[in-house]
């Protein structure tokens, strides 16, 4: 909402010197935000000045500028005529022109000096609209006698041209939250002004200044031969009637032709709204001064009755902005007769009753819509108009009357019309309800002391009628500006507003005492410490994703992994699904450092994925009552599987050349060995598969599950078809965890066993096998064969060549044997190693070399 | 040799004359001294103290003495010996020294450029953020709670007082996942988990709710329609707006710098009621400078919002608000990010460059 402080100052006594940095913080105080300031911000000396002479001269990169002499009477302090550069043509000697000297500021801060430029010395600047901030046009310079039409007449130069554009006026914007519709007013920011400054306030709905005197407005009361009006809504949402108050009275013999006064349109133009024509502007104008939308028909295009009620299916409108709607039975409608459509109840009318440069005699309506009924028009048509925002959060349902009052009085007043003495008031507004509340509740809900007689205070300073319904306990009636004022802790802000959000003291509350981190949210930590400790750099990806990357990974049609969430509204129709793996975005990642010129990049991503059941909808059973368990149970329901993952990709040096010597490409037992460390960080066993799962290359994947067999994912080399289709670098590894089967199978308390002090003993065989057992499986074998004396088995060597078959390979594996209460013997020794080669020649063929 | 000349002069032996023993000694003196490596010292070993050396050999004479020169000869012999032997381990252990320096000087190597060879990764600011701010509501007693990013429109709207028709709905730029009557959506804020902690742990209840939210934003130097918020909630018996104050100055202080304060100005949240704007105290000039350019001379810094709980937030949570009352609120870790650590552009915190990660350590 942006207001002019010359409007303010007609409604609040603002201090004479206020600036707009001034109120916007006084209005701060008490809940509206600033937004912006306008206007005021150029500092003079900004002169009038008659153009002597100018001099056109050609320069060399073919722009011709004019040398012009320009008398700015005594501004300059030597009455001589002022030398000065300018580029534009617009103008002619003897000329008015708008002329800042040296010193003066224009918007943003542009200072002026005098300078050097085209071989002169220019010693300050003819403006042009948009220098001034008046305008956008920039081509020419402003010729006062055109700017200001007559207005020009007398103008001397060296004379304050401040004043005379009104750029001494200011503009204060501020955001209205969304409880306090009464301030897209004037009226209500003057009322709010008033409460944060104690200024004298004067409300627009009771008086009108005209002239400097206060004169009452008065409303007359309906007539019997008022416009006819019916309020028919059949179906009301939420018990609540579309429409309970509507208000009409007619103007006749107006000059359609009549120009909106200059003040009007300054205004309008401050307050952010284009003048269209007379009509119009003075229902925008009150509108803005009191927070009612009105609206305005030719009489001649409407034959009665007013009917205001529900569309019927099929129906259609086309409004004001030539857009034609289907309407929706949840529409209110203004029909004329019933039939023929006006307009959608409070947020647009018609184009066929619209006011034209013809019409004399206009129909003024000024109605109460129910807030409901207008959000859903509104968002339902995607019309957010300056009348449905303020009927959505609540118009005064007394203002209508005085509203229609005061658009009578402009109207004849500037368009020379009289107004019928017949007036409609139809319909009736439910009467409010008195909240009870009691006088200590502010003091213990905010925490500073107030009297009860401060409470009765800042509640009747803010419009409350305040009667003590028993001891401690008052009864307060709300103002009829106030329908969001409904429960106690609503006017406990008030009551806290009004004396200062600034006294509440600051007190650290002793909460009882939490059981710091959970298992899983320390298990986080820990998993994203470990892999930066061996290198890798957290970052966070969008979790958007389409459909063109399920294939760039190769991603079967069938893949459980291709059923996304979808978004009813994505940011980018290329991206319209919630990922379902880390992977499906992490690459993006890798490609913007490999884009800017990285090389050796490891990255690692810790979040949630969605694995979507689209099968069920959520309800959304609305707003202060707790849903019964089994709607509750429904609710989360639906809510999508949304497990925790870590992701890891890497490409380039995995262990970096440079002066100390050769490094080492990252491959794919590096990712292996990360997706280990992150189950070794959280002391997990894990067990492992070879595995063909995309994105993988089908030879080099490993999947990685606990002992009894859940899987906690996958690591492996991208397929060189991903590598092609993601644009990154051969051999790129990657990885996928599920953090929170980890999480569960690393909460428990881990056991210690005492260690052996006796000495270690080595052994070492080499065993041949078919190059289809599997070193983990042979391993196994060995393992088992060796029996409890082994410490550890380490495969330390794989050979496959010319001195063994094509098949073959020859797999190297270092044996250490502990035992807990001995040293081994030789003999314990080999015996447990020749236990081991037996076992795996028994279960594979293996033969020792 | 046969047995004992007892006639013997050990005198008339040539190699147990004494003055020819004394010339083996300084002869061996002579080559031990002059060694310079240990290979010269090994041959001077040989040459004066091995088996062939002149005492070695007179050594073996003393066996044909009479026993009556036996002792004055052997003693002599002895002596010599060790004094040879004595001087060869003086020698020794110099010239180790000495080679021992030497090597440690050969072995030398530059350092003063950092190998990185494994270069250390780091986590990213963001989420370091959001842990710092989670430590120092555990630090009070609180605990944290979590909740999912695809959200039921319940839980993230109606629990929290947004009724369907109401305005503030239409202001968040909501995600809706399709069909878009499905009642879900991506979370549009933290706030959501505020209900379902109540819901599952009832009160009295003290949770901050570090999480990502999404908006329908663009992204640019300011927004980004993926973000992150920490949530504040507590709820028990006589909680007031000043403890709702002194739970954000404390955390302010703790983020921002020692006794720094924050500043509550009116303004509206459905879910709460009185609600608030949160700023907090520009921790650069503390409003002693108007040409601040942290502050743009105003001395605060906004940061969020907050309020009393909405006693139709309580009542859709099964909490009694005649028993129990409390506050909420909620705060961008990216802008707290961004003033704590000085960053002015939010899509370096999105775009996963490494080069931004490497500005800070593990701990911001
Ligand atoms: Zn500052």
């Amino acid at each position: 909402m942006r207001v002019p402080l010359d409007w303010l100052r007609e409604y609040a006594e603002v201090p004479a010197g206020a600036t707009g940095v001034q109120v916007a913080a006084d209005l701060v105080r008490v809940g509206l935000e600033e937004e912006g300031l306008h206007g005021g911000d150029i500092q003079g000396p900004l002169v009038v000045g008659r153009v002597l002479e100018m001099t056109p001269e050609k320069q060399k990169n073919g722009k011709t500028i004019n040398w012009c002499q320009v008398d700015v009477g005594q501004a300059n302090g030597t009455g001589e005529p002022q030398g000065i550069v300018c580029g534009a043509h617009n103008f002619a000697p003897g000329d008015l022109v708008v002329v800042i000297l040296p010193g003066g500021v224009l918007p943003g801060n542009f200072e002026i000096s005098a300078r050097k430029t085209y071989g002169h010395v220019s010693a300050g600047m003819i403006c042009s609209s948009l220098e001034l901030g008046l305008g956008d046009d920039h081509d020419g310079i402003i010729v006062l006698t055109d700017w200001l039409g007559a207005g020009a007449e007398g103008l001397v130069p060296g004379q304050d041209a401040i004043p005379l554009l009104g750029l001494d006026r200011e503009t204060v914007e501020v955001n209205v939250t969304p409880d306090r519709g009464y301030c897209f007013s004037i009226r209500g920011i003057a009322r709010e002004y008033s409460h944060s400054t104690g200024a004298a306030y004067r409300d627009p709905a009771l008086v009108r200044v005209v002239d400097g005197a206060e004169n009452p407005l008065t409303a007359p009361g309906a007539t019997q031969d008022g416009f006819a009006v019916e309020l028919r809504d059949g179906s009301p949402l939420n018990g609540t009637p579309g429409c309970d108050r509507f208000v009409t009275r007619i103007v006749r013999g107006l000059d359609p032709q009549a120009p909106t006064p200059a003040w009007m349109v300054t205004r309008l133009t401050e307050a952010g709204m284009r003048p269209i024509s007379l009509a119009v502007d003075v229902s925008n104008y009150v509108m803005l001064a009191l927070g009612q939308p009105t609206h305005a028909y030719d009489l001649a295009k409407v034959d009665g009755p007013i009917v205001v009620r529900r569309a019927r299916a099929g129906e259609k409108l086309t409004t004001l902005d030539d857009v034609e709607r289907a309407l929706d039975p949840e529409d209110l409608l203004i029909t004329d007769g019933g039939e023929t459509l006006l307009g959608i109840a409070g947020v647009m009318g018609g184009a066929s009753s619209e006011v034209s440069d013809t019409t004399t005699d206009v129909l003024i309506e000024a109605a109460h819509f129910d807030p409901r009924t207008v959000a859903r028009s509104a968002r339902r048509h995607r019309l957010s108009t300056e009348a449905s925002k303020r009927f959505e959060r609540g118009v005064d349902p007394e203002l209508a009357p005085q509203a229609a009052q005061l658009m009578v009085e402009l109207m004849t007043e500037l368009g020379g019309g009289t107004a019928d003495p017949a007036v409609t008031d139809e319909g009736a507004v439910a009467p409010r309800e008195a909240i009870g509340i009691e006088v200590s509740l502010p003091t213990r809900y905010v925490g500073v002391d107030y009297s009860p007689q401060r409470v009765r205070e800042v509640l009747e300073e803010i419009g409350c009628r305040v009667t003590e319904a028993s001891a401690g306990i008052l009864s307060v009636l709300p103002p009829s500006w106030r329908p969001d004022l409904l429960t106690g802790p609503d006017l406990v802000e008030e009551v806290a507003r009004i004396d200062g959000y600034d006294k509440i003291p600051s007190v650290v509350p002793t909460a009882p005492g939490g059981r710091g981190l959970s298992h899983a949210q320390r298990a986080r930590r820990t998993v994203a410490a470990a892999l930066a400790g061996q290198g890798l750099h957290e970052v966070l990806t969008y979790p958007f994703v389409g459909e063109s990357r399920f294939a760039d990974l190769g991603l079967g049609e069938e893949d459980q992994r291709r059923h996304a969430v979808r978004l009813a509204n994505p940011l980018s129709d290329e991206a319209p699904l919630m990922r379902t793996e880390l992977l499906q975005t992490l690459p993006d990642a890798l490609r913007r450092n490999l884009a800017r010129g990285a090389k050796d990049v490891a990255l690692f991503e810790i979040d949630t994925v969605t694995l979507p059941d689209l099968s069920r909808r959520a309800p959304v059973p609305g707003v202060g009552v707790r849903p019964d368990d089994a709607v509750l149970e429904e609710i989360r329901a639906a809510v999508p599987h949304q497990p925790l993952h870590v992701a890891i990709v890497a490409t380039g040096q995995a262990d970096r050349s440079g002066w100390w010597g050769q490094g080492r490409a990252t491959d794919v037992t590096d990712v292996v060995g990360w997706a280990h460390a992150v189950c070794d960080a959280l002391g997990v066993a894990v067990e492992r598969r070879q595995a063909e799962r995309e994105p993988f290359h089908p030879g080099r994947c490993v999947e990685l599950s606990l002992p009894d067999g859940t899987i906690i994912g996958w690591a492996g080399e991208l397929h060189p078809k991903v590598v092609t289709a993601l644009g990154v670098p051969e051999r790129t590894a990657a990885a996928e965890l599920d953090l929170d089967v980890l999480f569960t199978a690393s909460d428990r308390r881990a056991q210690g066993a005492p260690l052996s002090n006796h000495p270690p003993a080595g052994s070492d065989i080499a065993l041949t096998v078919s190059r289809s057992t599997s070193f983990r499986d042979l391993e196994a074998s060995v393992r088992a064969g060796a029996g409890p004396l082994l410490e550890s088995v380490r495969l330390f060597d794989v050979y496959r060549g010319d001195q063994i078959g094509e098949d073959q390979q020859s797999l190297a594996f270092h044996l250490v044997f502990r035992a807990p209460d001995r040293t081994l013997t030789t003999e314990e020794v080999n015996a447990a190693r020749d236990a081991a080669v037996a076992r795996a020649a028994k279960d594979h063929g293996a033969v020792q070399r | 040799m046969s047995g004992p000349n007892t006639n013997y002069d050990p005198v008339e032996v040539t190699a147990l004359d004494p003055a020819m023993v004394e010339q083996d000694v300084t002869d061996a003196l002579a080559a031990i001294k002059a060694a310079v490596s240990l290979d010269e010292l090994k041959a001077a070993r040989i040459a004066h103290a091995g088996e062939k050396s002149p005492l070695a050999l007179a050594n073996r004479e003393i066996g044909a003495l009479p026993p009556s020169a036996k002792a004055e000869a052997g003693k002599r012999v002895g002596q010599a010996r060790g004094r040879v032997n004595q001087a060869l381990a003086a020698r020794q252990t110099e010239l180790e020294a000495e080679r021992d320096e030497r090597i440690l000087v050969e072995e030398a190597m530059d350092l003063t450029l950092r190998a990185d060879r494994r270069p250390f990764g780091r986590r990213h600011p963001i989420t370091l953020t959001a842990e710092r701010m989670a430590d120092v509501m555990v630090g009070m007693g609180w605990e944290i709670a979590e909740g999912p990013g695809v959200e039921a429109e319940w839980f993230n709207f109606d629990a929290l007082n947004f009724d369907k028709d109401h305005p503030a709905r239409q202001m968040q730029d909501t995600f809706f996942v399709d069909p878009a009557d499905a009642g879900v959506v991506l979370r549009t804020h933290t706030s959501p988990v505020q209900a379902r902690a109540l819901l599952e742990r009832g009160a009295p209840l003290y949770v901050a709710v570090p999480g990502k939210t999404f908006r329908t934003d663009e992204l640019d130097a300011t927004h980004t329609p993926v973000f992150h918020q920490m949530e504040g909630l507590a709820i028990d018996e006589g909680l007031t707006m000043a403890h709702l104050k002194g739970t954000l100055d404390r955390l302010a202080s703790e983020l921002f710098g020692e006794g720094l304060t924050t500043r509550l100005r009116p303004a509206y949240f459905p879910f709460t009621e009185p609600s608030a704007e949160m700023d907090f105290q520009c921790f650069v000039c503390r409003g002693e400078d108007s040409a601040c350019r942290t502050c743009g001379g105003t001395g605060w810094i906004e940061w969020g919002g907050c309020g009393m709980v909405n006693h139709n937030v309580l009542r859709a949570c099964g909490v009694d608000p005649e028993r129990y009352q409390g506050f909420a609120f909620g705060m961008g870790v990216e802008r707290s990010l961004m003033f704590r650590n000085n960053l002015a552009d939010m899509r370096e915190m999105i775009e996963g460059d490494v080069r931004f990660n490497a500005q800070f350590g593990m701990e911001i």
